[in-house]
């Protein structure tokens, strides 16, 4: 009797703890799509962008560029310095906007350059030459350098305005940097296409600040996607344990962290006891329990039955693709896609509409309807 | 001015191993738990437990304890592929960390003498820097 009683507290112990953010994740009852390998032999897939229908560029975070040509990718060469450590590595990949006109791209890594030994996020811009990159130069890196492995970001996307957005994650050190402007960690950035920094930046006439942040409070920022039809930015975020968010980000906004979240310590003790302040963002979604969300795209295309302008997000935890269905300013419904098939790390809709994956252990997957 | 760089090289040398040595196996543990927290947590989780058939459990891990030099190996030129824990089959990705071989020794210590596990052995950085990578292909 006292065991069961014991067993009973347990188990409501653990259900009140890990309660659900609604709506609750589904498995779709009909499944009519499946999976193909595109790309093979990468083993984490961090980031990708497309050349054409059927040429892209692929990041592995050990510090590998491939250009893939119909399947068959080759190793770009010329890329700067990466500094290898715990979750840095090389990091996303980007076309420029008007890339057929002037074959340049944009790159995040993680780089050890500067004083302090360690390493920060960095964004590079480079021209694409065949199978090799030329012109490398360094648009932004953050400082200071730390030996922390944790939270480098680092996601790029494009507005229609001529500008380029870039996260970078709290480094670990999330006492000092997301809550400070005059500090570098835990802010999404923007800058002019050239890397030059734009007038109209929030923080750009304030004497102390970094001025190319546009928005600040973040955790680890690790999906950006422009929406399609309504031009603002969202961002995807891990919180701690419990807490991940998406949030629409507005210039100058605070997101909030650490001193507001829906999560705890992956030690089970709390951060705070708040999950909201009036100077601060509330996000748009979050996530209890954690999904370790990683990319993030719009389906836009009429490619697949039922999913046109869901949100797509990959679980790096749960090992899935989760599909969700916004209606209003709300999230109404999330679906597993593809359930164990890996760490998604990646998603992106390529130019023929599908949506291409990039799973940790295998590489680039293309999910086709049935 | 060569003289000087070889006698400060010298002096840098005999230091440094002066000071590995006197690196205590708790002060080995206490470090450890540090680069536990940064590089290693996310996925073997707090209580060492992991995720049970993504995520192999460093603690009561047959393959940690039984076979300490495969472990350093994993941990200092990652690891890919199929691997039996527990009787459990483990198939996924531990990327390269980073970390030097003095970071490797003090992580080892303490994942060897957490959660219950006990071990009577004490890896050094020297012993780290003769693990061939060849273990782990």
């Amino acid at each position: 009797m006292n065991y069961f009683l014991n067993f009973t507290c347990c188990i409501f112990f653990i259900t009140s703890c890990a309660q659900e953010n609604f709506p609750a994740i589904e498995t779709p009852s009909v499944i009519n799509y499946s999976f193909e390998l595109v790309v093979d032999g990468i083993d984490i897939p961090w980031g990708m962008d497309f050349i054409n229908e059927s040429e892209l560029l692929v990041t592995e975070l050990s510090g590998i560029l491939y250009r893939v040509s119909k399947g068959i990718k080759k190793e770009v060469s010329g890329l700067p310095e990466v500094y290898l450590r715990g979750q840095g590595g090389l990091l996303d990949v980007a076309l420029h906007p008007e890339f057929k006109n002037n074959n340049l791209i944009y790159l995040t890594l993680a780089s050890s350059l500067g004083d302090n030994p360690g390493g920060n996020t960095s964004l590079y811009q480079a021209t694409l030459v065949g199978n090799s990159l030329e012109k490398v130069s360094l648009l932004y890196k953050a400082s200071p350098n730390t030996k922390k492995g944790q939270h480098f970001g680092s996601r790029i996307a494009f507005d229609t305005k001529g500008h380029i957005y870039f996260s970078v994650g709290d480094r670990g050190n999330r006492d000092q940097n997301p809550q400070d402007i005059s500090r570098d960690g835990g802010k999404v950035y923007r800058l002019n296409l050239d890397g030059t920094i734009p007038e109209d930046n929030p923080f750009f006439s304030s004497p102390k600040a970094k001025q190319a942040i546009f928005s600040y409070g973040h955790r680890n920022p690790q999906g950006i996607i422009v929406h399609p039809s309504t031009g603002s930015i969202w961002v995807n975020e891990h919180g701690p344990q419990g807490g991940d968010e998406i949030n629409k980000l507005e210039s100058g906004k605070n997101y909030g962290w650490p001193l507001i979240t829906y999560g705890i310590n992956y030690s089970g003790t709390p951060i705070t006891d708040k999950t909201s302040n009036p100077k601060m963002e509330q996000p748009f979604y979050y996530w209890v329990p954690s999904i370790a969300p990683s990319g993030m795209a719009f389906s836009t295309s009429d490619v697949y039955k039922g999913w046109k302008n869901n949100l797509f997000v990959g679980s790096l935890k749960f090992e899935y693709l989760e599909r969700l269905v916004i209606e209003g300013n709300k999230v109404v419904k999330r679906e597993k896609i593809l359930d164990k098939i890996g760490r998604v790390r990646n998603v992106k809709q390529g130019p023929d509409g599908y949506l291409y994956l990039g799973v940790e252990g295998r590489g680039i997957i293309k999910i086709m309807p049935l | 001015m060569k003289i000087i760089v070889l006698i400060y090289l010298l002096i840098l040398g005999i230091f440094s191993s002066f000071l590995f040595q006197n690196k205590t196996k708790k002060e080995s543990i206490n470090a450890g738990s540090e680069i536990y927290q940064d590089f290693c947590l996310q996925c073997h989780l707090s209580t060492g437990t992991g995720v049970f058939g993504v995520f192999p459990p460093l603690k009561a891990s047959d393959y940690l304890l039984e076979n300490t030099n495969l472990s350093i190996a994993g941990i200092k030129y990652g690891l890919k592929g199929k691997i039996i824990v527990n009787n459990e089959e483990y198939n996924g990705v531990m990327i390269r960390q980073g970390l030097d071989n003095e970071e490797v020794a003090d992580v080892m210590n303490y994942i060897l003498n957490e959660w219950g596990n006990e071990t009577t052995v004490f890896i050094t950085p020297n012993q780290v820097s003769k693990i061939p990578k060849s273990l782990v292909e």
